[in-house]
């Protein structure tokens, strides 16, 4: 990040949840202690069949440097059918997205249930490790007309805008 | 051609449309028709030079034209899949559109080829491996079937090219391409199938992709614009011929073909009953890259 005080490379990844399975999921990892890689920022959405892929273009936009998609199981959707909707549009997005040049080990989807904090966990480290070995998504940074983003991720939802950079201003 | 224009003049004679949407000759070859009296009927033409998608008259954004009574339209047999794909999506009714089809062997990469001939140069990318050289969704056919069009390689091996890149390479490649787009909207305003009331381009509250021509801003409108095209594109290369900054726009169209096909097994078609891939699934759909 370009405004930690030192030059390493924290990877940024946003990650977009549905609210029914993963954001439960991501609850019991933190209430079972889990320990697990701090760079995940999650945006809660209603189902996966909510994600836009524009979000994830958004998300790149403003800075992260790697996304990941979570959602219910299939046949476990609280909506029926939202996650076999998404599917369909993910594995569009993803070969369209790798056929422009945009590298797909940035992306990751799975499915994690209310129950598996533990996968959670899994799929926010290994995604961390990954990108962290991609480096910094700067080529999509770099597209004129981007500004050099410290504050870009908070930019990106809005909603939480306000408490998470009062609370990066507290703990500097 | 004689009898195309005996046709249209005797639909619009006893009335039966108020307006034939055709070919006739430009001054920089043939241009869109639109002939509202039978006597005029003899301004259409069809020939090799046709390559415009006259589908795009139909969709229901051009609402202007609805005033001109009811509509025929003269339609290749590659124009016939845009026309079943607004059947297939509810935007137009069969009973509104009278499909004047014409047998076609293929047409060349531009309307203003002057006697050029149809070679393995100069015909458009679409029609090697044309199938549909006999419009099958049309009220009425004319012509003779002409030979297959000659055969040519170079849209599979500009794809084929790309997918031999690495992910750097092919970053640098689509950004040296999206960089001449000015955001005109061409590639949208002249797709039979980009029929939304309102584009998500076109919204600023959120602004969704940035309009303003920069990378950024290009490479959301491609991506989306080709993403909401994917099950939907009737690979008439209109997008492509009309950029005006030459962006090889039918590749990323080809791409998602390809992939929808694979996938799910659909194949852009002229019968309006095959249902369309998105907003459909199937529970064994395949999920290898989901975790």
């Amino acid at each position: 990040m370009s405004s930690a005080p030192n030059d390493a490379f924290e990877p940024r990844i946003t990650a977009f949840v549905c609210n029914w399975c993963t954001y439960t999921g991501a609850d019991l990892a933190g209430t079972s202690r889990l320990q697990m890689a701090p760079n995940a920022r999650i945006i809660r959405l209603p189902c996966t069949g909510r994600i836009d892929p524009l979000f994830i273009v958004k998300a790149f936009e403003r800075g992260a440097d790697g996304v990941i998609v979570s959602g219910c199981h299939p046949a476990d959707c609280h909506y029926t059918s939202g996650n076999y909707h998404a599917r369909r549009r993910f594995a569009l997005f993803r070969e369209l997205a790798a056929f422009l040049g945009i590298d797909p080990r940035r992306i990751t989807f799975s499915w994690v249930s209310a129950s598996e904090g533990g996968k959670w966990r899994d799929v926010v480290n290994e995604t961390v490790a990954r990108v962290r070995e991609l480096g910094p998504f700067t080529a999509y940074r770099e597209l004129a007309g981007t500004r050099p983003c410290a504050a870009g991720a908070h930019e990106l939802g809005g909603i939480h805008a306000g408490a998470e950079g009062s609370r990066e201003q507290a703990a500097r | 051609m004689q009898e195309l224009r005996d046709l249209a003049s005797r639909l619009l004679g006893d009335g039966t449309v108020g307006v034939v949407v055709g070919y006739e000759e430009g001054p920089r070859g043939v241009r869109p028709a639109f002939v509202t009296d039978a006597a005029d009927a003899d301004r259409l033409v069809f020939d090799r030079r046709c390559v415009q998608n006259l589908a795009v008259y139909l969709s229901p954004r051009r609402g202007h034209l609805a005033r001109l009574g009811k509509k025929a339209v003269v339609v290749k047999g590659c124009d016939a899949r845009a026309v079943a794909g607004l059947l297939r999506e509810k935007q137009i009714a069969r009973q509104d559109v009278v499909v004047l089809g014409v047998r076609c062997g293929g047409v060349l990469r531009h309307e203003s080829g002057n006697g050029e001939a149809l070679t393995a140069q100069t015909v458009a990318d679409r029609c090697s491996g044309c199938d549909c050289r006999e419009p099958r969704l049309a009220d009425h056919v004319v012509g003779d079937l002409p030979p297959s069009p000659p055969v040519s390689t170079r849209r599979a091996d500009r794809m084929e090219e790309i997918e031999r890149m690495s992910p750097q390479e092919r970053w640098d490649r689509w950004q040296r391409e999206l960089q001449r787009c000015v955001r005109c909207h061409a590639c949208r305003e002249v797709c039979p199938m980009c029929f939304c009331e309102r584009c998500v381009a076109d919204k600023t509250v959120p602004s969704w992709i940035e309009s303003s021509p920069h990378g950024r801003g290009n490479l959301a409108w491609h991506l989306t614009r080709a993403l909401h095209q994917a099950g939907r594109c009737c690979d008439c290369g209109e997008c492509e011929r009309a950029c005006p900054a030459n962006i090889p726009l039918g590749l990323l169209n080809r791409k998602l073909a390809q992939v929808v096909e694979e996938r799910f097994g659909y194949r852009v078609t002229d019968d309006p009953a095959v249902p369309a891939p998105i907003g459909r699934y199937e529970p064994n759909d395949a999920q290898e890259f989901i975790l």
